[in-house]
């Protein structure tokens, strides 16, 4: 993301917050190392003056950490951060943030196509979902109280790609898929490509509103599999979480509360609204799994190779504030 | 000028800016470390270290990978797929016309479309079923022209037999005689059960739901079946057959309203014969937290599991009414809730008085 931000000139100056150091070169991009809630980005935004800040942070994922981190990243760090958005004399005039289609949930009485009006049919049964819309609400609450900032939410159906770790990446590069007996749903994915594009597109045309984000069509589980050279691996729709908690422990697949749902009944959503302002996909939902499986086919021949950079603070701080580097050479 | 913060862990460029490749994107997990970059597009950006090996690597992966715009898998891609040769690709529709502007090299294996009908199981089912719809029920169809060849429109019927015989028969029929897809809709209990749920969408199956309906009629122009009495219908005893039940609120009104399309009734007679219900048992329909239990005359003389595909071999006999329009616009969010429920009851009048008409004229259960 900030990437793709350092290749436009309007933009002035980019901070890129986070708990790891980045893993890609950046050119002009400041790191600032905070905690996992963000308490620091109030004094922050009030140093730096910045007027826009990008939520990419929520874990969409309960893979990742355990419940009260994800409490603590998605409830209590958006807390900070709208704190710090709103705070007496702020600078900040368009926030984005980065939620998910689990919003949504999944159950038998779903439309085959969400809208962003949609309101959701499952009851609320995991952290992440309950997290999540925690957070959308108190985004609306800050939307409402602050009418002068431009509030973006963009909802991602599954993501696939070689950056983003997710249960159903993990699984499809183990090349075992795990499915429900007699079940074969529908779903969406969206490639990670078209996942920064769109979190650049509104933030650059600074678009407000809600937007649901996935490629375009909908395909089989089965097909997944197919695509994606990978094995289904059938679990028994009853008792589903008893029988796949053993080949879980055994880390043979990944198998998170909120997945079950939709490898029983499949999720849409309908981004039609985000294609109206002009964001045009690169990928359908089964153009992602492809792309995603020639990767991981290419991964399995040769191997994972060791990203050639690593962050050094004070080689960083020489090349962007020493006066013997002459700028504007290289880059 | 903007100044913008980005609150996550900066990632690798969208695209350098020689190559229109472009694949990674922000990683939003705070304790893992850093998965390793992909082979992918790593090294288009000016990275201050590129080893050796990530120097020849991208080479092939902007081959193989194709991610830049729509090439087709190399040809190495393709034999490195240790599948083999794909199940699925016999699998591939047959005739059903594709959209003009789907690319060539769409990845997709299967023919299941966004409801997930799929083409290819189809014309098995219809290739297994049109002798039971010939020789078994001996269907006959009467105003069948009735039915556009083109555009949207909302079939309704009389819903009938413990497990409903009519469905099955109207849709095969119309698909037969107008080689166009039919959507029956029902209720969304079908997708809680394993495999019966699944079929039943790849066989044309959608759950009943206004948002699904309007997109199938409205954006779609496709043909929806639906059944007004819901499982009403169907859960009623033989005692009470050809009674129509209430017709739920209208929504099907509402809905073609909505869509600006007809309704189009059809009254079926020989359904409820095919397989009678002597009664129900409540309790264990709560138990096993279905709609409804049955006891039928099929279950009773041929077992529970045969019981429930057996039907007994009734002439089945269908009559298209005449389309219903109204006179509203379309597209707005609400209806006036008295001319749905009027419009609602006047179709259901005009179905009831054919079915007594057709039930008049019927000499035999068996033979019509």
């Amino acid at each position: 993301m900030a990437q793709a931000l350092e290749a436009d000139p309007t933009v002035e100056m980019i901070l890129g917050m986070g708990t790891n150091e980045p893993r890609v070169p950046l050119e002009r991009t400041e790191f600032v190392r905070a905690d996992q809630t963000y308490s620091i980005l109030n004094r922050i935004v009030r140093a730096t003056q910045v007027d826009t800040i990008v939520h990419t942070f929520l874990v969409t994922n309960s893979v990742q950490v355990s419940g009260r981190n994800l409490h603590e990243t998605n409830v209590i760090g958006t807390l900070n951060l709208l704190a710090a958005a709103s705070a007496g004399g702020s600078s900040v005039r368009q926030v984005v943030v980065k939620s998910s289609t689990h919003i949504y949930g999944a159950s038998e009485k779903d439309p085959a196509w969400f809208r962003e009006t949609t309101p959701r049919n499952a009851p609320v049964r995991t952290r992440l979902e309950r997290s999540l819309l925690e957070v959308e609400s108190m985004v609306q609450d800050f939307k409402e109280d602050n009418p002068q900032v431009v509030v973006s939410v963009l909802r991602f159906a599954n993501v696939l790609g070689s950056d983003i770790v997710t249960p159903i990446s993990t699984n499809l590069r183990r090349r075992v898929l795990p499915c429900l007996l007699g079940f074969d749903p529908l779903v969406q994915f969206v490639e990670e490509d078209d996942v920064v594009r769109s979190l650049e597109h509104v933030t650059r045309h600074r678009i407000p509103g809600v937007f649901n984000v996935a490629g375009d069509g909908k395909l089989p589980w089965s097909e997944v599999a197919a695509i994606g050279g990978a094995h289904l691996l059938p679990l028994s729709p009853v008792s589903t979480g008893l029988f796949a908690a053993p080949l879980v422990r055994l880390g043979l697949i990944q198998f998170p509360p909120e997945l079950e749902p939709i490898l029983r009944y499949g999720r849409g959503v309908d981004s039609t609204p985000i294609k109206e302002t002009d964001f045009v996909f690169r990928y359908t939902s089964a153009g992602a799994v492809d792309s995603f499986a020639h990767a991981n086919n290419l991964r399995r021949s040769m191997g994972t190779v060791k990203d050639g950079y690593r962050y050094e603070q004070d080689v960083e701080q020489f090349f962007r504030h020493s006066p013997a580097v002459v700028r504007g050479i290289d880059g | 000028m903007q100044r913008v913060t980005t609150d996550a862990l900066p990632t690798p460029p969208l695209s350098g800016p020689s190559r229109g490749v472009a694949k990674r994107t922000v990683a939003g997990s705070p304790a893992e470390p850093a998965p390793t970059a992909e082979l992918a597009p790593s090294t288009g950006s000016a990275g201050p270290a590129t080893t050796s090996t990530g120097s020849t690597i991208p080479a092939a992966s902007t081959g193989s990978t194709g991610s830049a715009g729509p090439a087709g898998p190399a040809t190495s891609t393709g034999s490195t797929r240790p599948t083999g040769p794909d199940p699925t690709m016999s699998v591939l529709p047959v005739a059903i016309p594709q959209p003009a502007d789907v690319p060539r090299d769409d990845p997709r294996r299967s023919d299941v479309d966004e409801w997930g009908r799929s083409e290819h199981l189809r014309s098995i089912v219809r290739s297994v079923y049109d002798p039971v719809y010939r020789h078994w029920f001996r269907v006959e169809w009467e105003g069948l022209e009735k039915i556009p060849t083109d555009g949207g429109a909302l079939l309704i019927a009389n819903h009938a037999g413990a497990v409903p015989s009519d469905a099955p028969a109207i849709m095969h029929g119309i698909e037969r005689e107008l080689g166009r897809p039919v959507y029956g809709m029902a209720d969304y209990f079908f997708r809680t059960i394993p495999v019966v749920g699944t079929l039943w969408s790849r066989a044309g199956g959608v759950p009943a739901d206004p948002e699904n309906a309007y997109r199938l009629l409205h954006d779609q122009r496709q043909l929806a079946l639906v059944f007004p009495e819901g499982t009403k219908g169907p859960s009623k005893s033989y005692t009470d057959r050809y009674r129509l039940r209430r017709f739920g609120r209208g929504g099907f009104v509402e809905i073609a309203m909505r869509s600006g399309v007809p309704v189009i009734p059809i009254a079926v007679v020989g359904a409820e014969e095919s397989m009678p219900i002597l009664f129900r048992l409540p309790s264990v329909a709560k138990v096993l937290g279905v709609p409804y239990f049955p006891v039928t005359a099929n279950a009773l003389l041929f077992g529970p599991l045969l019981g429930s595909v057996a039907y007994f071999p009734v002439k089945m006999k269908m009559r298209v009414l005449d389309p219903v329009t109204f006179d509203v616009e379309p597209g707005l969010d609400r209806y006036s809730k008295s001319r749905v429920m009027d419009e609602s009851e006047r179709i259901r009048a005009t179905l009831q008085d054919t079915l007594h008409d057709m039930l008049r004229e019927r000499r035999s259960v068996w033979r019509g």
